[in-house]
């Protein structure tokens, strides 16, 4: 078995358990840690968390699945969260997340193996007096609307220009 | 009145980064000499004032909001003047923030959140001062006095849980706060983490002392990256300066940010515990309890962020002089927080029993849109919504709740009249087979069902049949639910049918 595993050991999660003292109770943070530098959860990671934590590889991949924020496939270099709970929905954010979908999906940059940009829907962003809200990867965008937003992506330089 | 201030603030709140603090600190640092202090605070909760620059002079702290980088230049120019179309006068005197009775939030935003100095300067450190000169017994009693109830929606006295989970028996005991704060209409725990750090954690170390845990772990939301930041740098500072020492059982105690990663479910202690476990968060059934049995199967305490940040002001001014605040069973100050469509979306903490209309339209001044105000959802996703004629309702648990309502964590969100509550009503399922655990049927497959009931009454497919439908439905979600997650999606639903029934029936009749 111990051969098995080495054939499919995956070092970004041997190393991201033995900083949770390889204990199964750090299994969210481990899974953090590991889609942090890896950008996703590999069936490799699975197994060598299985082995390191002494958890079957079912268990590791029902942890993995039942929370939104782990990803078993690579990802996008960024990601725009929009929120889409009550109280942004009160504020129009239904309409500006219906309008940003559009024009970044005329913009092809959410397509692709390796889009650009992934936008996930998610509800609260804890900035409800501020809303609709935005969290596009760690920066809090408020009051958003869709020429806000497409200007925002311009500047850094995460998607191009809209044609005129 | 050229002179630059002595010190100029500025938030560095996510709320106000997401209207451009960051922006206006950058251009703030270039305009004014070295001399002066740009300190970035955290937020007074004004959220409609941000990004909201106070600028002091001999003590006096003096606001300007909402500002744009654009305005810096003019402003510095100009020295700040009071008669500036920005200028709002004193800060402390803002009729929202000035008609406030903070206990909690009485520090957020003064300073840097991580100015320990700052904090114990302006009286921050009393309340663990006076708990460790007391008993554990005596703590628990103040708090019992106090008669705080749990702040993160379900009301339990927090008095008793603790005097529960202090004569359990276990080899250790743990102290879990509950920051993950994931109603809409909700953000006073993050205001709290990211604008005033070391409240909560005193709060923390005076419960560890009360009931003798050595861990403590904070769960606080993925969605929160600037709080864990700021929460987990304010902890390293406080164990710095040696404030964990003589606390907790043995005298060790130390406390922990774990990251939640999106589910809405974790908010839930039971599935909480299970995810701190490194679980699915699945919902535990009750019995046991947590406080016989919670955290690896050890005495643990769950609490909400609010309900531990009350705990400092409690053990400084007793348990009676909080006590004074509220009506009812309600006693003491909550977090009211103001969302949607509002005009001035603010935290307003006061004591229990003010109506939903003053902090509405005298606080939060109404609508932003203008447009008529239609429906309130108090209370996050799985509270009711009430109408015009219920705004007079004292808010308070026991108020609410005999209108059909209840309180959560204290989030009240304001829709105008283009709201179609049959698709609120369809949210509300909607979002419950998104976050349902899955461990119990009447939530996991009653919410599905739920959702394509309300899409038939959307459509005008025997709408009558389809109600009744949703009412039995109802019933058996609210009795036959393990937790308050299956159990209270049916609140918002047949609030709304029940407020708003026109709103159910239109397709049927067109």
């Amino acid at each position: 078995m111990p051969m098995l595993i080495d054939t499919i050991d995956d070092q970004t999660a041997r190393a991201a358990c033995a900083r949770q003292g390889n204990r199964p109770d750090g299994l969210i943070e481990i899974l953090h840690d590991i889609q942090a530098s890896a950008g996703f959860v590999s069936d490799a990671a699975i197994a060598t968390l299985a082995d390191a934590l002494n958890l079957s590889r079912a268990e590791v991949l029902g942890v993995v699945s039942f929370y939104h924020d782990f990803k078993r496939q690579p990802g996008a270099r960024h990601v725009l969260k929009l929120c889409r709970a009550e109280a942004c929905q009160a504020a129009g954010g239904d309409a500006a997340a219906a309008e940003i979908e559009r024009r970044l999906g005329a913009l092809g940059v959410t397509e692709g193996d390796e889009p650009a940009l992934e936008i996930r829907s998610v509800y609260c962003l804890g900035n409800c007096a501020l809303s609709p809200a935005a969290l596009l990867d760690e920066t809090p965008i408020g009051r958003i609307d869709a020429d806000r937003l497409m200007s925002e992506l311009v500047a850094r330089e995460i998607v191009e220009a809209e044609p005129q | 009145m050229n002179t630059p201030p002595d010190r100029i603030f500025i938030p560095g709140d996510s709320a106000a980064i997401s209207v451009g603090a960051d922006q206006v600190a950058d251009q703030l640092a270039a305009a004014l000499p070295d001399t002066c202090r740009i300190i970035r605070n955290g937020s007074r909760g004004l959220f409609w004032l941000e990004p909201l620059v106070e600028i002091e002079r001999d003590g006096e702290r003096r606001g300007f909001g909402p500002v744009t980088p654009g305005d810096i230049a003019d402003l510095v120019a100009a020295g700040f003047p009071d008669d500036h179309r920005l200028a709002l006068g004193p800060v402390a005197a803002i009729p929202q923030l000035a008609r406030q009775q903070r206990l909690i939030f009485a520090r957020c935003g003064l300073n840097d959140p991580l100015d320990l100095d700052a904090w114990i300067a302006t009286g921050g450190r009393a309340g663990l001062d006076t708990a460790r000169a007391l008993t554990p017994d005596a703590i628990i009693e103040t708090v019992k006095t106090s008669g705080l109830r749990g702040r993160g929606g379900a009301g339990f006295p927090a008095g008793i849980k603790w005097e529960t989970a202090s004569k359990a028996k276990g080899d250790q005991t743990w102290l879990c706060c509950n920051a993950d704060e994931g109603d809409s209409g909700t953000y006073a725990d993050r205001l709290l983490m990211e604008g005033d750090p070391f409240t909560l954690i005193a709060g923390m170390c005076i419960a560890a002392r009360a009931i003798g845990a050595t861990g403590g772990l904070v769960y606080l939301r993925s969605e929160y990256p600037h709080a864990i930041r700021t929460l987990t740098a304010a902890i390293g500072i406080w164990c710095e300066a040696g404030l964990f020492a003589g606390l907790g059982d043995g005298d060790h105690f130390d406390i922990e940010v774990r990251t939640g990663a999106g589910a809405y479910i974790c908010g839930e202690e039971s599935s909480m515990l299970n995810s701190l476990e490194g679980k699915r968060g699945e919902v535990r059934a009750k019995p046991p309890i947590p406080a016989i049995s919670g955290l690896f199967g050890q005495p643990t305490i769950v609490n909400n962020v609010l309900t531990l940040a009350s705990v400092p002001w409690i053990l400084e001014h007793g348990g009676e002089a909080y006590r004074d605040f509220g009506t009812g069973r309600s006693r003491g100050t909550q977090a009211f927080q103001l969302a949607g469509d509002i005009r001035h979306g603010a935290l307003i903490e006061l004591a229990f029993g003010v109506s939903l209309r003053t902090l509405i339209e005298d606080f939060g001044g109404g609508t932003r849109s203008g447009r008529p105000l239609r429906a309130v959802q108090v209370g996050g996703p799985l509270g009711a919504y009430l109408a015009d004629a219920d705004l007079d309702v004292a808010m308070d648990y026991e108020a609410l709740a005999a209108i059909g309502g209840m309180l959560g964590h204290g989030g009240i969100v304001v829709f105008n009249d283009t709201v179609d509550m049959a698709r609120q009503a369809r949210f509300a399922m909607e979002f419950c087979t998104i976050e349902s655990c899955g461990k119990c049927t009447p939530c996991r497959v009653g919410a599905t069902r739920g959702r394509e009931m309300l899409d038939k009454i959307i459509a005008g497919e025997a709408v009558a049949d389809n109600l009744a439908l949703i009412e039995d439905l109802c019933e058996l979600m609210t009795d036959g639910s393990l937790c308050a997650m299956g159990g209270l999606t049916p609140m918002p639903v047949r609030s709304a049918i029940q407020r708003f029934p026109e709103d159910f029936t239109r397709q049927a009749a067109e």
